[in-house]
């Protein structure tokens, strides 16, 4: 899949991919008081590595990014599933998320959360299968087209 | 003694770790690591004889479901203890057995073993539990063992369709029990079988205690092979001959037998349960025993002479059952007998039939067939299984000095008292017990003498073998010599077994008897009674129709084929499957718009419905907000777009039409302040968007359909009616506050949970565990989207999607 020649959409992805991805890292770690949070956060990268998909094709996204999408889904999985189990180990119930705060040299007052980890495995998760999904659906295509 | 409750599971855990044994110590037998668990059972169990002998039953309870009331609760009393000791003194024997009758370079042994706990621990919880529903749970996991264990050789055509029928048939009772235990559980309100017993005058009043009775009688029938049920078990003989001896002779299809006694206290005493426990189970004791005798294959005979075994017990329960109408006192002595009997037999048919199974699994195994017409002559060649095979059948046959006589004696004594009672009609009818008996009796001669003398005497004809005929190996021999000891021993000793074993057991299938009844000793000699004069009868008779056998035996032939229970049982499996073959062709037409309609019109009618029966539409528009300008600017254009989406006449005109409905929702959580709803949505859209174009390629081209007017006008219809209750029900939403509004729990958000954004406290703190629930559905998704592309078959090319 991929205009091959569309210099203009390479070129404005090239910069338009990290303006998303900034975007998305802001959703993300600002979820927890803003609009944001890990699924939107998630989809925003898919969005961005859409782009790329689009504006070049697979073979070079796959050689950029040298992650596989279903580990990283299940990852993001077990991930959710580990910080719900250990909260039992600390004897609270399945899922029990805390939070402090803590003074930062440069950042000052900060406030950290368990649910940040358990976003990142909904980050995770969402990024993986999303992107699993399409790679998937789009090398079925070049394969068809052969 | 108080872990004696985890002897169920444990079997069950054990079968774990056989398949480690087998996998990673293959040159030892896995059968000697799964020895001990019986064996140690059987020996824990027999430590609680003497304080269960003094009438005091262990009970334990464990709650496992509170809430529904399920409690696991292990009830040791006389009866469980007896059928626990045979489950799992047999079980030991057959263990052993097993070790030399199946080869480790051959068979499957991991998975045999794991199915053998499987089934011990099973039937251990069956006896053992006192809560019905834990009982059934086990049950059905007997019935589920025992379909694995017969489809054990599952190459065999024969090993399949015999598994699947005793499935079927076990499992069609098994639920009928199911119903039954539902309606005693409603009746008395307990699920615990000892309450139900102290309810027994609630049940017997109630409406539905005549169809709770069939219903529960229907389990037991089925499991224990009675007329007309009994057809699954000659088939279930596929098995492996240790199985046939454990599971369809000496454990599983006494379950059914367990149930009966188990429930006495409840139903007895009443004229139906009367009639049709020991009606069915004297009918089964004839025809069992008069179908055994035309049979050529040992193993089959054996089946059938299973099944007229375990009618005979039913037929006793049903005898004594008559001492609950009575009540106890005085004369309760004759009924006893009754249920005396039908307790001794039952150890008594372990014995000598496990014992005979394993004779006849020794002939198997070392002629390579077990056709009586091919056998002949072993007698010089396998002594030792002849005498076997002479002392088991002998005592099945009910000759001294060996168990089965006592207990045979003890039958005919409790038939000769029913015959002379006066209520329930049996003054007419009452007659008909002994006679039926004795004539059932002379068959079961018959066939013993077959069992005994066919394969062993005569000429041996080495040419129809398949293999060279010596004798089995000791460890073969050891289990059946173990039985047959016994055998003799009880006979010898029968007041021992009845006192420790029999007696307990008594006292738990007819509760407080035992204290004003006694029973007397058992005794091998009565002096010149009717009883023995029956035996005497049987013994000639049955003698000389054995001699006769070949000028009778065509008689047999006369019997129409179409019209047996076979046969019958084959056509109705025929015969559904080509209705539900029809029916479900019917609806399953394979295109995507059928079904789809087909859940929308279900959405349509149920929904529909409940609005118009409850007549629940209310619409309040005042306290809603005034409509601004920007709603009906979005509101129309989304109209716009569903509309362009309808009429498009190309696929991608259609897509880009999908994708701006989605901006536009977008728009509208813009406006009602809902920027994280807006936000994923407008992520989502432009994802599936995305998605939506990389599938465009796969997709035919659209065409103008030309349909009959019907298929438009119900679509239209069905696409209307969608379209119109979905407004009706969110107009209705808006009316409507039957709860709470959740929002309320979330407001002190940012104390508990820190965060400022409430949406994301929801998701990760809140209703974490949904989100944790969503994300996997999600990540099965894509794996199934992944499998479905990356592992489909490579005959894609014929498959379809070109044409």
């Amino acid at each position: 899949m991929g205009l091959k020649n569309d210099v203009i959409l390479q070129t404005v992805t090239k910069v338009a991919v990290f303006i998303i991805l900034a975007f998305s890292i802001h959703l993300f770690i600002g979820g927890h008081h803003n609009p944001g949070g890990g699924f939107v956060g998630g989809l925003a990268v898919v969005s961005a590595f859409t782009l790329l998909l689009l504006a070049f094709d697979l073979k070079s996204l796959r050689a950029g990014l040298i992650i596989n999408f279903e580990i990283l889904a299940i990852v993001g999985v077990l991930i959710a599933v580990c910080t719900g189990m250990s909260s039992l180990l600390f004897n609270e119930p399945f899922l029990n998320q805390i939070f402090g705060t803590i003074n930062l040299p440069i950042l000052g007052e900060t406030e950290f959360a368990t649910a940040v980890i358990f976003d990142t495995g909904v980050a995770f998760a969402v990024l993986g299968t999303a992107l699993s999904i399409i790679t998937t659906i789009s090398e079925d295509i070049c394969k068809w087209r052969q | 003694m108080s872990w004696l409750y985890l002897i169920t599971l444990i079997p069950l855990l054990y079968a774990i770790l056989v398949p480690l044994f087998y996998k990673y110590l293959p040159r030892i037998h896995t059968g000697w690591f799964v020895l001990p668990v019986p064996v140690v059972l059987f020996a824990c169990l027999m430590k609680q004889i003497p304080f269960v002998a003094k009438g005091s039953p262990f009970v334990h309870t464990v709650s496992w479901i509170p809430s529904l009331n399920i409690n696991y609760t292990t009830y040791v009393d006389g009866l469980a203890l007896t059928f626990g000791l045979i489950i799992t003194g047999i079980g030991a024997l057959v263990v052993l057995y097993s070790i030399y009758y199946l080869f480790k370079e051959r068979e499957e042994l991991g998975n045999f073993y794991v199915y053998l706990l499987l089934f011990m621990g099973a039937m251990l919880g069956v006896v053992f539990s006192d809560n019905i529903l834990v009982l059934y749970m086990f049950w059905e996991l007997t019935s589920v063992s025992s379909f694995l264990l017969i489809a054990f050789w599952y190459q065999r055509k024969g090993s399949r369709y015999g598994a699947q029928k005793s499935l079927l048939i076990t499992v069609f009772g098994g639920f009928c029990m199911f119903a039954g235990f539902l309606i005693l559980a409603n009746i008395t309100d307990t699920f615990s079988i000892q309450q139900m017993i102290q309810h027994t005058d609630k049940i017997t009043g109630h409406l539905l205690f005549i169809p709770a009775m069939i219903l529960i009688l229907l389990g037991a029938f089925t499991k224990s092979a009675q007329f007309p049920f009994h057809i699954w078990l000659p088939d279930a003989m596929e098995a492996p001959t240790p199985v046939s001896a454990y599971l369809h002779s000496a454990t599983m299809v006494k379950a059914g037998i367990y149930l009966i006694a188990r429930l006495t206290p409840i139903f007895g005493g009443n004229m139906t349960w009367f009639w049709l426990v020991s009606g069915i189970g004297l009918i089964t004791l004839f025809w069992g025993s008069f179908s055994a005798v035309k049979q050529v294959d040992l193993k089959a005979m054996l089946a059938y002479s299973t099944i007229s075994q375990l009618g005979m017990i039913v037929c006793l329960l049903g005898l004594g059952s008559v001492a609950m109408y009575y009540g106890p006192g005085k004369g309760t002595v004759l009924y006893l007998t009754a249920i005396l009997a039908a307790v001794f037999h039952l150890i008594n048919h372990s014995t000598f039939k496990g014992s005979l199974f394993m004779v006849v699994g020794i002939i198997d195994h070392e002629t390579g067939t077990r056709d009586i017409r091919r056998l002949g002559g072993l007698m010089s060649l396998m002594p030792i299984t002849f005498t076997l095979a002479i002392i088991g059948s002998f005592s099945m046959a009910g000759l001294p000095p060996f168990n089965g006589f006592l207990s045979k004696e003890l039958f005919f004594t409790a038939l000769l008292n029913t015959s002379q009672l006066e209520i329930f009609h049996l003054g007419k009818w009452g007659l008909l017990f002994p006679v039926v008996a004795w004539i059932a009796s002379i068959f079961t001669f018959i066939y013993c003498m077959i069992i005994a003398f066919k394969a062993f005497m005569g000429k041996h004809y080495p040419h129809r073998l398949v293999k060279k005929t010596h004798e089995a190996p000791w460890g073969m021999l050891l289990p059946p010599i173990l039985l047959a000891f016994l055998i003799i021993f009880f006979f010898f000793n029968p007041n021992v077994l009845a006192q420790y074993l029999i007696i307990p057991a008594i006292s738990s299938i007819l509760p407080g008897f035992m204290e004003t009844g006694s029973i007397e000793p058992i005794k091998a000699w009565h002096g010149w009674t009717p009883e023995l004069f029956m035996t005497m009868g049987v013994v000639g008779l049955g003698f000389v129709l054995f001699i006769l056998l070949p000028k009778w035996s065509k008689l047999y032939g006369w019997l129409p084929v179409r019209i047996t229970l076979n046969n019958i049982y084959d056509q109705a499996l025929i015969v559904t499957e080509r209705i539900s073959e029809r029916i479900t062709r019917k609806y399953m037409t394979g295109f995507i718009r059928d079904y789809l309609s087909y859940i929308l019109l279900f959405f349509v009618v149920a929904l529909g419905g409940a609005i118009l029966t409850l007549n629940s539409f209310t619409f309040n528009p005042i306290t809603n907000s005034p409509i601004r300008v920007y709603e009906i600017i979005l509101c129309l254009t989304l109209v716009a777009s569903a509309l362009l989406v309808l009429f498009a006449r190309n696929r991608i005109v259609a897509i880009i039409g999908l994708g701006v409905m989605g901006y536009l929702i977008t728009g509208i959580f813009v406006i009602f302040r809902a920027p994280d709803l807006a936000l994923t949505q407008l992520v989502v859209e432009t994802v599936t968007t995305v998605l939506f174009l990389l599938c465009f390629y796969f997709l035919p081209k659209m065409k103008k359909e030309i349909s009959k007017l019907g298929f438009k006008t119900s679509n239209l219809l069905i696409s209307l009616g969608v379209g119109f209750l979905v407004t009706i029900m969110a107009l209705l939403a808006q009316g409507n506050r039957l709860f709470l509004p959740i929002s309320w729990f979330y407001e002190n958000a940012y104390e508990l949970a820190g965060a400022k954004n409430i949406v994301n406290a929801i998701l990760v703190d809140f209703r974490g565990f949904d989100t944790m629930l969503e994300i996997l559905v999600f990540c099965i998704g894509g794996i199934g989207v992944y499998t479905l592309i990356k592992l489909q078959l490579t005959g894609r090319k014929n498959n379809g999607l070109k044409e």
